[in-house]
């Protein structure tokens, strides 16, 4: 399927959650969601018969500005098609449902954006840091990250 | 090395060698160095074309030490991070003395790429531990492992042992 037909049929089962699909030539065509509806939207994505999404290729996050995006690569080994999935949270309360008990490769994904970039996954069993270690401070990949002087006493 | 050299010219009766303590030791210590390999980094592929027959590192009497407290001295081989920079200090505590530090590759050198805008990168394994020799090299030839080594193998070879204050301060 294409990813005009995945949202046209995510439009009728979901309704408004479901805000726009975007196709633009020599990009990857997307779909934009609300991130309060991220976690039934996956489901219904795997689960599915006709759309069996049954791989998430990537899981990562980016600074929008005042928002922070969450973008999600899917992959069908049984119907052999593609779709990404995006959703955006404000950066002040950063939350999104977890996907990691639809796919299990989520989890590390999950804890990276979080290392990185703090966006919050509600419903992750073990959400910390992944990368850095635990004791940092910020989150070092948003825009406004501002490094500091030392860590432990040794100049950054 | 210059002990070996006396037993071409040996004194009347032979087997006969006349020499420092000191220079007797410091053969064995420098021919006979233990190490603690720390490999981080692309350095650490290129430590083991080095360790391979076609440079073969063990030529030089090392041998590699899985424990701290065995090794002679510890080789930094790629980019420090600030998690990793923790448990170098660490490893490089509980080493016996004398021990010594070579740092394999710009990284650990300088912070190498990172040396600006790293956030996470130690710019410098010697901001933490003293560092005997420096290897540059992104990542170093087998060729300047060999080099590095033999730096080494002098340095410990020209230490003092006995009456260390005595001496050094006068130096």
């Amino acid at each position: 399927m294409t990813a005009q037909e995945i949202f046209e049929k995510l439009r009728t089962e979901a309704g408004d959650a479901v805000i726009e699909c975007v196709v633009q030539p020599s990009y990857d065509p997307f779909i934009r969601i609300a991130p309060q509806a991220v976690f039934d939207i996956c489901h219904s994505l795997r689960d599915d018969e006709l759309l069996a999404f049954d791989y998430l290729m990537s899981l990562s996050a980016t600074d929008l500005g005042d928002d922070l995006g969450v973008v999600y690569h899917l992959y069908s080994t049984k119907w052999k098609h593609k779709l990404v999935v995006k959703t955006q949270v404000p950066k002040d309360n950063p939350v999104v449902p977890s996907v990691e008990r639809i796919w299990r490769s989520a989890d590390w994904h999950e804890r990276e954006a979080f290392d990185l970039l703090g966006v919050r996954f509600d419903g992750h069993h073990n959400l910390i840091r992944i990368l850095l270690p635990y004791d940092w401070e910020g989150h070092p990949l948003r825009k406004d990250y501002r490094t500091p002087e030392t860590y432990h006493g040794m100049k950054v | 090395m210059g002990l070996l050299n006396k037993l071409d010219d040996p004194y009347e009766g032979g087997g006969i060698v006349l020499g420092k303590v000191e220079e007797l030791l410091n053969w064995g210590r420098s021919k006979s160095d233990w190490y603690l390999h720390f490999g981080l980094a692309c350095c650490a592929i290129e430590f083991m074309a080095m360790n391979a027959s076609h440079f073969d590192f063990m030529r030089f009497g090392t041998i590699p030490r899985t424990s701290p407290r065995q090794a002679d001295f510890i080789m930094i081989t790629g980019t420090v991070t600030f998690k990793m920079a923790d448990r170098i200090k660490i490893l490089y505590e509980q080493m016996a003395e004398p021990k010594y530090v070579i740092s394999v590759g710009s990284c650990s050198n300088s912070g190498g790429p990172y040396w600006e805008h790293g956030y996470h990168v130690l710019k410098g394994i010697d901001q933490i531990i003293p560092v005997d020799v420096y290897i540059p090299g992104c990542p170093p030839r087998p060729e300047a492992f060999e080099e590095g080594m033999i730096l080494l193998q002098k340095k410990i070879s020209r230490q003092a042992i006995f009456n260390k204050r005595k001496r050094l301060g006068t130096e």
